[in-house]
């Protein structure tokens, strides 16, 4: 049975339509509506606010924290600076990737790390030598995400922490109505949009907070089924979708380095050794097999294949997580790769998927074929390969205070 | 004099910013003039009121061509349309009809009307949609042209045939009753219930100056189904910042494709040598030339005005001043100090984030039409309402709210002579005003400002002939191939490199875009330029 977040008491009362999941153990709200395109555009226009405490949570302090987190993480973690957060992921020895999450710097020798799946005892494997204190306090800190246009607005009601300096990746402690929380400027959507994180015991209290303070910004909770929706716009990977835990690979077909999850950008290969420096510098120079991209697949011709049905072209609302093969051309001889989410998107108004293809067929641009089943028979469409970033508004970024400064 | 411009787009309506930026993408050279200091016609908004903007003619979006989204990558230049859940009809005893994107609430409720109604209403849906088909082979492609018996135009015709073949027997059928019935009469062959009957017959007249009950009016109930087919899951919705907001998309893509774009510049004429356009002459006397000039302006001011009768053939005349604009629609904008909340269903909630339909019964709104054929405006008109701000935040200050009444009857051509509206503008409001209150409690408490156009204000504010919303009436013999005139119909006039890009020409009007951008891409096949 899966178990209820400090959240629940709230968002249960708000969860109109019972549509549940499970995510790490917890109850997760799909939708709090039967559908949920109100909450997607709650996103994108306003703010949703998503309960985010079944990530997996840990505090990593001492004098070493620094250099432990470097060792474990493909990123060189001494670089980060107070008050900043990093996105990267943390391999195996021979260079394939664990999990990703982020890596929160709070003070000089005090860090904050979230994951998708438990870490505690792949990082305490690596403890040995270092002064550090790691502790897996995903029980106690409850997480919030707040995401969308207004709601740096809505942070700046409940605190009085200078919302208007941090900065994209930055992260502060603040001061709420009589307790303190930490406050991130991350996020799964690819918007402007924030992380809270606080204890249990004033979850709840922060929560009626921002949603009173949220209704004059047009606040509406909002489940996994949006932030689906969201985070394929944003081309961000989800682990167990896009990729497989290489502990938890069955075979070593299904296991990934980060340069063939797009997230070679996030590697430190030039410094003190680190999980899977070698078989990374390897990789690096001998290329590797695969990549994953963008695919921008041809609503014409996806509407003129339901014309030839006598049907007007349907798309499920809802993000899709099948895997699709994806051929070189019409004649289906070569299968290049799998698409393993897509979603319409309703802001570009266009079909899209992250998809992973061998390397040698990725040329920005180029036209591939996709797998689309209509009435029961497998037809192919064409996709343009793009970056995996199709939405990236200006605003995700916008710092207001530097950006007067400049004017 | 300046020249050197391959176009130039009289006129910044977001047809006139799409046709510009389809050119500009083709690597020509293009100037876009607009008369006004702020861009988008009938698709503007503009702070009338301290921290409030007001999408002030145009309110809702469905029509915008998706496939313009994608050519001209509209969202990365901030086009943003936020769907609406909800449709409610308030009724005057205090009950309440809502309809709601999930389709058994819809059916629960109309239930409390009529069992039978609320269970043909999905089935009506469905059959609307796949008739929307034919609707969208129409308006994504020139008209075809029935005169003529060039190879193409026979494949355009063909094509059309062929939708309608593919409809098969019932369907055709149905459609063609579409084409010719009244908006109440096609719904009599559903429904029973006037509750739900009513607010969905009003799509029919939407800036017409016809009844519910006038022959025609059919037709255009079936744009309102049209939206579904391009994958979103609801039709109707708000653009971000008011409609406005489309249009700046529109001009922010034209720009990024290198168009120049020119506000406070009202063009007075139309150059002409030997037949021939090719250049404009602005009011403040400057002039530029241009290969080929674009009139975003309705028919009759492009002909009459910009053109002038003295360069045009007398029957191109005569069917010009044919051409019937008759606007019937008016517009309040109010801010509101707090949430308009309604007494049939009190509180804040999603019913007030859709459209909201003042037309209680068929009686209603066939009174409203009675008063506006004897040339008065409706003391109890059918109102169409949104609340913006509740689904946009960014259109007013926290906490307070902004309700749009689009309005309809309100006759152009009132008995005392249109030039008097001015003298009822007021008077006019207040029956507006008066009509929500009667719904709203308290609502005359709350308005912090107040905004009133009638068809004269929009003829005047926004250069549309007698307030016509859609730059010359949707009525049946003013489509396709007869939209303006028959004979140029495909956005070509009767003088030789002037072309016409706005709503005036097919497929008509609402923010669709498909105008400027057929336009547009009829211009560049023609290689003139
Ligand atoms: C009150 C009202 C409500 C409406 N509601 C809706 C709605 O909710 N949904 C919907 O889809 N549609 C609605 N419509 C219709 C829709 O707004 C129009 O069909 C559409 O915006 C027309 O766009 P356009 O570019 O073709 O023309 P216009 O918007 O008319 O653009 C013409 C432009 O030319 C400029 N101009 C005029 N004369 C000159 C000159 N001499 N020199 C230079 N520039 C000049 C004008 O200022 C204007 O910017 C509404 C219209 C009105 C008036």
């Amino acid at each position: 049975m899966p178990v209820k977040s400090p959240f629940h008491p709230r968002t249960s009362q708000l969860c109109e339509s019972m549509n549940y999941k499970e995510w790490a153990g917890y109850y997760a709200v799909s939708s709090y509506l039967v559908h949920h395109d109100m909450e997607y555009f709650a996103f994108r226009n306003s703010a949703g606010l998503l309960d985010i405490t079944p990530l997996y949570k840990y505090s990593v302090k001492g004098k070493d924290a620094a250099s432990f987190l470097s060792r474990i993480m493909v990123k060189n973690i001494n670089k980060l600076k107070v008050g900043r957060v990093t996105y990267c992921c943390w391999c195996t020895a021979d260079g394939k990737v664990v999990d990703d999450g982020t890596v929160m710097r709070r003070g000089d020798e005090e860090f904050f790390v979230t994951s998708a799946d438990p870490c505690f005892s792949w990082f305490s494997r690596f403890k040995r030598g270092y002064d550090v204190q790691l502790e897996d306090i995903s029980t106690q800190i409850a997480g919030l995400a707040l995401q969308g246009p207004t709601s740096r607005d809505i942070i700046k009601q409940i605190t009085s922490a200078d919302m208007d300096r941090l900065k994209f990746f930055g992260t502060t402690r603040a001061r709420v109505a009589g307790f303190e929380i930490n406050i991130s400027r991350t996020g799964y959507t690819g918007d402007l949009g924030y992380e809270l994180w606080v204890d249990n015991a004033n979850a709840i209290k922060l929560y009626d907070l921002l949603m009173a303070e949220g209704g004059r910004y047009n606040i509406r909770p909002a489940g996994l089924d949006a932030l689906d929706v969201t985070r394929v716009e944003a081309g961000l990977i989800l682990k167990d979708v896009d990729y497989y835990n290489a502990l938890h690979a069955l075979i070593d077909d299904r296991k990934s380095s980060p340069y063939e999850i797009s997230l070679g950008w996030t590697v430190n290969l030039e410094r003190a050794p680190f999980n899977g420096q070698k078989a990374l510098k390897k990789e690096k120079e001998s290329g590797s097999s695969w990549t994953i991209v963008g695919l921008d697949i041809d609503w014409t011709e996806i509407e003129k294949l339901y014309n030839s049905y006598g049907l007007p072209p349907e798309v499920g609302s809802m993000a899709w997580r099948d895997s699709i093969p994806i051929y070189k051309d019409k004649s289906k001889k070569t299968q290049i790769g799998y698409a393993t989410s897509g979603t319409w998107s309703p802001i570009l108004k266009k079909n899209i998927a992250l998809a992973t293809i061998e390397k040698k067929f990725d040329k920005p641009g180029a036209t591939v074929q996709i797998e689309c089943t209509v009435e029961h028979i497998r037809h192919t469409v064409s996709a343009r390969l793009t970056s995996p970033q199709f939405f990236n508004p200006e605003r995700k970024k916008s710092t207001p205070s530097v950006e007067n400064k400049k004017q | 004099m300046k020249g050197n411009y391959d176009a130039i787009v009289v006129g910044g309506g977001h047809n006139g910013l799409i046709c510009a930026a389809y050119l500009a993408k083709a690597g020509k050279k293009v100037l876009v003039l607009e008369k006004r200091y702020v861009l988008g016609g009938a698709a503007v908004s503009e702070e009338l009121y301290p921290g409030f903007t007001f999408s002030v003619a145009s309110y809702v979006v469905s029509l915008f061509r998706p496939h313009i989204i994608r050519e001209l990558e509209l969202a990365k230049h901030g086009y943003e349309v936020i769907p609406m859940d909800c449709s409610l009809s308030p009724l005057p005893n205090g009950d309440s009809l809502a309809r709601w994107g999930d389709a058994h609430k819809s059916r629960r409720e109309i239930s409390r009307f009529s069992q039978k109604d609320a269970e043909v209403y999905p089935e009506f849906s469905r059959i609307m949609t796949h008739m929307g088909k034919l609707a969208k082979e129409v308006i994504d492609h020139p008209a075809p042209d029935i005169n003529s018996l060039k190879i193409k135009e026979l494949a355009n015709l063909l094509r059309l045939g062929k939708a309608f073949k593919d409809l098969g027997p019932d369907l055709l059928h149905m459609n063609i009753k579409l084409v010719t019935m009244s908006a109440l009469d096609f719904l009599d062959q559903w429904f029973e219930s006037e509750v739900l009957k009513a607010p969905m017959s009003v799509s029919g007249i939407i800036g017409t100056f016809q009844g519910v009950r006038s022959p025609g009016t059919a037709y255009v109930l079936l744009h309102h189904y049209m939206g579904q087919l391009d994958g979103a899951f609801r039709s109707w919705g708000f653009s971000k910042g008011g409609t406005g907001g489309i249009s700046m998309a529109c001009a922010n893509a034209a720009r990024s494709y290198g168009a120049e774009i020119k506000t406070n510049a009202p063009v007075h004429k139309v150059l002409i040598k030997n037949g021939q356009a090719y250049g404009v002459v602005l009011e403040n006397g400057d002039e530029y030339t241009a290969k080929t000039i674009i009139s975003n302006l309705d028919p009759n001011q492009t002909y009459l005005n910009l053109v002038g009768e003295k360069n045009l053939d007398d029957e191109i005349v005569k069917q010009v001043k044919r051409f019937k604009f008759r606007g019937s629609s008016g517009k309040v904008n109010l801010a509101l100090d707090r949430v308009p909340e309604f007494s049939c269903r009190p509180g804040v909630g999603d019913h007030l984030r859709g459209d909201i339909a003042i037309a209680p019964s068929i009686d209603y709104l066939e009174k409203a039409f009675d008063e506006a054929k004897y040339g008065s405006f409706s003391k109890r008109p059918y109102i169409n309402a949104v609340i913006p701000s509740l689904t946009d935040p960014t259109v007013a200050p926290p906490g307070k709210h902004i309700l749009s009444c689009f309005v309809q009857y309100a006759p152009y051509n009132i008995k005392e002579g249109a030039e008097n509206w001015p003298k009822y503008r007021e008077a006019f409001g207040d029956a507006v005003v008066d009509t929500m209150a009667e719904y709203i409690p308290g609502l005359k408490d709350m308005i912090l400002y107040r905004q009133v156009l009638t068809p004269w204000d929009i003829e005047k504010q926004m250069g549309l002939t007698e307030g016509n919303i859609f730059q010359g009436e949707l009525s049946l013999e003013q489509l396709l191939f007869q939209r303006p005139i028959s004979g140029y119909a495909k956005y070509k006039t009767s003088v030789p490199s002037l072309y016409m890009c706005g709503s005036g020409t097919h497929p008509g009007g609402g923010i669709m875009g498909a105008s400027g951008e057929l336009c547009a891409k009829t211009i560049l096949q023609s290689r003139s330029i």
